[in-house]
């Protein structure tokens, strides 16, 4: 069995989507935000949207690291990059990313070693194979792939790899989802809550959340049938008036999360405040290197950082907080769009504008 | 620096940019009613006779992979360019552009493959160069081809208007190709037994042709994959295209790569695969001619033309629906 | 940042490592933050890392009720 076929089941689908429908009560709307850029694309792909009545509305939030990385981040990457001695190693998601004057790709077609990789390990195996390279891999994503920057840092220790570093942009989910929670701009009833974010920090992560903001939550898994049901709890949850934790993804969550994962994370990270493109600083709201492990971070590495300059008509800080839409920024398909990507949300081929733009040509 | 003003990865891709750059800065430059219409090959006349006339240059890492190589590519590539007109291939001129230090073990390699495929394919190779560059400024071997072909009997090019109603077709599973190409380079440790798609179709076209006359368009999809294939079609004839995702013939083993490095088979290279648009009532014999052939073995019926904006929408295999557009530049592995 | 997919563990390595399989694509995978993985298990696999494993009974169970649900559908449409 492969665990994923079965979740994409055509005929369970449509009969998911007709119960969905059904659950629905006409006379009111509901609003639920995916905080997951995984949720989003999956949302897309299957065409979840056109299956659901109107009055159910599917918002996407900051939860797609491309989205949430500040500009300043991208543009002390390039300058890293420009370094003569410097490799860069990044996830493919980072490569288009605007920055100030220029994207990692534009750095690479001037000729700066970046190298797409599809693991951290990856950029280890290769800092220990070029030792005269400082290989510096960008530690994007959320509490999924921080573990996984993590482990890999103390194998690169461990083989004494004073060459390998990361730059941590790593944020948190449920720090964010409060501020949105926060926000008086944003109506949810809801949030679609990441599923392999929750692998490692749990379904209980959102218990306080509940408590305090009273937003029903559903764990939800990336297939088709897995999103469907996972709307269907929150529905069921808004009509009954309550709000709660609701675990969809329960083959892969625990209430406890993956336990191994979180010490690695705190063995390696701590929080920091940190700031997300269009939502400003949020306190305790990502990760930085612990001091211990000073040797190996990257903004410790001098370089000339472009002086970060913010293209102030952008919205997409408030599309990305599900507060505005893409038809109410004025650089909208004027100025930008997927060829000239201004925003982050135009970046991401599933970003809110990228979406937009594509779907009503 | 103008991030447009240098060339990137991306312009090569087979996508919106690289369109965007063949259209500022060669079409219009070279201003002929051939280039404008940009297609697989050109039909010029010489003597009053119509050839097809064709060119296409081949990089490729690693050169040797698993079903062919770079001279593989060279020779399908060239003679699939012409066929899909409706033209029948029948000359390839090659050149060489080889870096020093380049091994003539595995130059008779890369030629012994070409010799192989244009026997194949029944075409004749004429003339050809070589130049040698120093080490460094070539990735060790590229390979420029240029075909010919002629309309046997008057027959028409395959360039009609493509209308409302016609089918669309593949003679396959897409991605085959790329995936083989990702897996020989060796770089995400992961292990699976891929072959390349590259292939000569004039002979499948040939058989096509005979039990669909009728056919409106046809295109090899390479690079930019199927779905820049269905948006050029969709944007050059003015229609939109309906495909059935659930009638897309699929390699799971090729599939499965794509999952774990997040990339979508529609937009990933090809070197056997054509896309066909003939009407409705030609659609079944078309298919049974494909799958008749050994390059078509899993062809089918895989979307419809209908009116409407120039787009092109997916029905997904769960009844959602989604839409295919052109890609802007390569597919990277993604984590998100 | 999510993107994770259901492998087989075919078979443990040193150094916390493991060939894992989907369909009959094999990639060595980094099992660190799995305590105590088993061959035939299923894990979660991203970037390179099994972040958590699959528990086969929740698995089937989720299964069996999207089956009710649509078994309940087709009976509805009777």
């Amino acid at each position: 069995m492969k665990y994923l076929d079965e979740y994409r089941d055509g005929a369970k689908v449509r009969a998911l989507a007709r119960a969905v429908s059904d659950a629905v009560d006409p006379g009111r709307g509901y609003a639920f935000m995916e905080v997951c850029g995984t949720h989003t694309m999956n949302i897309a792909r299957y065409g979840i949207k056109r299956m659901l009545p109107d009055n159910v509305r599917l918002v996407s939030g900051p939860g797609c690291p491309v989205c949430v990385t500040p500009q300043e981040y991208v543009d002390r990457a390039v300058a890293l990059a420009r370094l003569d001695d410097v490799t860069i190693a990044t996830f493919g998601d980072m490569m288009r990313v605007p920055g100030t004057g220029a994207s990692l790709t534009d750095a690479k077609a001037e000729g700066a070693d970046v190298r797409v990789v599809y693991s951290p390990n990856d950029a280890v195996d290769y800092a220990d194979g070029e030792r005269e390279r400082r290989v510096v891999f960008l530690g994007v994503g959320f509490e999924t792939t921080a573990p996984t920057v993590g482990r890999a840092l103390t194998r690169a220790d461990e083989r004494g790899l004073g060459n390998f570093y990361v730059l941590s942009a790593h944020k948190l989910i449920p720090p964010a989802m409060a501020v949105l929670c926060e926000s008086e701009d944003l109506a949810l009833d809801g949030f679609i809550c990441p599923a392999h974010v929750s692998a490692i920090i749990g379904s209980g992560a959102y218990e306080g959340l509940v408590e305090r903001y009273g937003t029903a939550c559903a764990v939800t898994g990336f297939e088709p049938l897995d999103i469907l049901r996972g709307i269907q709890l929150l529905v069921e949850q808004v009509n009954e008036g309550t709000a709660r934790v609701d675990n969809e993804y329960s083959r892969v969550v625990k209430p406890e999360g993956n336990p191994r994962a979180q010490a690695v994370m705190e063995d390696v990270f701590e929080p920091a405040d940190t700031e997300w493109r269009g939502l400003g600083t949020l306190s305790a709201s990502g990760l930085r290197l612990k001091e211990r492990f000073t040797g190996y971070d990257a903004f410790v590495i001098e370089c000339e950082v472009e002086e970060t300059r913010v293209d102030g008509r952008c919205i997409c800080g408030r599309v990305l907080a599900g507060a505005a839409e893409p038809h109410d920024c004025p650089l909208f398909r004027v100025e930008c769009d997927p060829e000239h990507p201004v925003g982050a949300c135009m970046v991401s081929s599933e970003g809110t504008c990228a979406a937009y733009y594509k779907y009503e040509q | 620096m103008d991030s447009d003003e240098v060339i990137k990865m991306g312009h090569g891709a087979g996508g919106r940019l690289m369109r965007r750059l063949i259209v500022d800065v060669f079409a219009g430059a070279f201003d002929t009613p051939e280039l404008a219409v940009l297609d697989d090959s050109a039909l010029v006349s010489a003597e009053g006779e119509r050839i097809a006339f064709t060119t296409d240059s081949y990089v490729v890492r690693p050169l040797f992979f698993p079903g062919g190589d770079i001279g593989k590519l060279a020779v399908c590539g060239t003679v699939n360019d012409l066929a899909v007109t409706g033209a029948r291939p029948v000359y390839l001129t090659c050149s060489f552009i080889i870096e020093e230090g380049f091994p003539v073990a595995d130059l008779k390699r890369v030629v012994a493959s070409m010799v192989a495929a244009a026997d194949e394919a029944g075409i004749s190779v004429v003339a050809g160069d070589t130049k040698v560059v120093e080490r460094g400024a070539a990735d060790g071997l590229f390979v420029t081809a240029s075909g010919v072909g002629v309309f046997p009997d008057g027959r028409e090019p395959a360039r009609r208007p493509v209308k409302p109603g016609d089918a669309i077709l593949l003679n396959g599973p897409p991605a085959v190709h790329g995936i083989a190409v990702v897996l020989a380079r060796e770089e995400f440790n992961l292990t699976a037994a891929v072959e390349s798609d590259c292939a000569p179709l004039n002979g499948l076209i040939e058989d096509v042709l005979e039990a669909a006359p009728g056919i409106a368009f046809m295109r090899d999809a390479t690079r930019g994959g199927v779905a820049a294939v269905l948006n050029e079609i969709a944007a050059s004839e003015g229609v939109a295209i309906n495909i059935d995702e659930a009638s897309v013939p699929r390699d799971d083993t090729v599939e499965n790569v794509c999952e774990l490095l997040g990339y979508d088979s529609f937009y990933i290279a090809n070197e056997g695969k054509a896309v066909v648009a003939c009407p409705a009532d030609e659609a079944a014999g078309a298919v049974e001619a494909m799958r008749r052939h050994k390059y078509g073995k899993d062809a089918a019926v895989i979307g419809r033309v209908e009116e409407g904006k120039p787009r092109v929408v997916m029905e997904t295999a769960v009844g959602g629906a989604r839409i295919l557009d052109m890609p802007l530049a390569e597919q990277l592995p993604r984590i998100c | 940042m999510c993107l994770g997919i259901p492998v087989q563990i075919k078979e443990l390595m040193d150094d916390n490592l493991g060939r894992a399989a989907l369909g009959d694509v094999e990639y060595t995978c980094d099992l660190s933050l799995i305590e105590d993985p088993k061959v035939g298990e299923y894990v979660i696999l991203h970037a390179g890392y099994a972040i958590e494993r699959l528990d086969e009974e929740e698995a089937l169970e989720t299964l069996a009720m999207f089956a009710e649900i649509e078994a309940a559908a087709a009976a509805e449409g009777e």
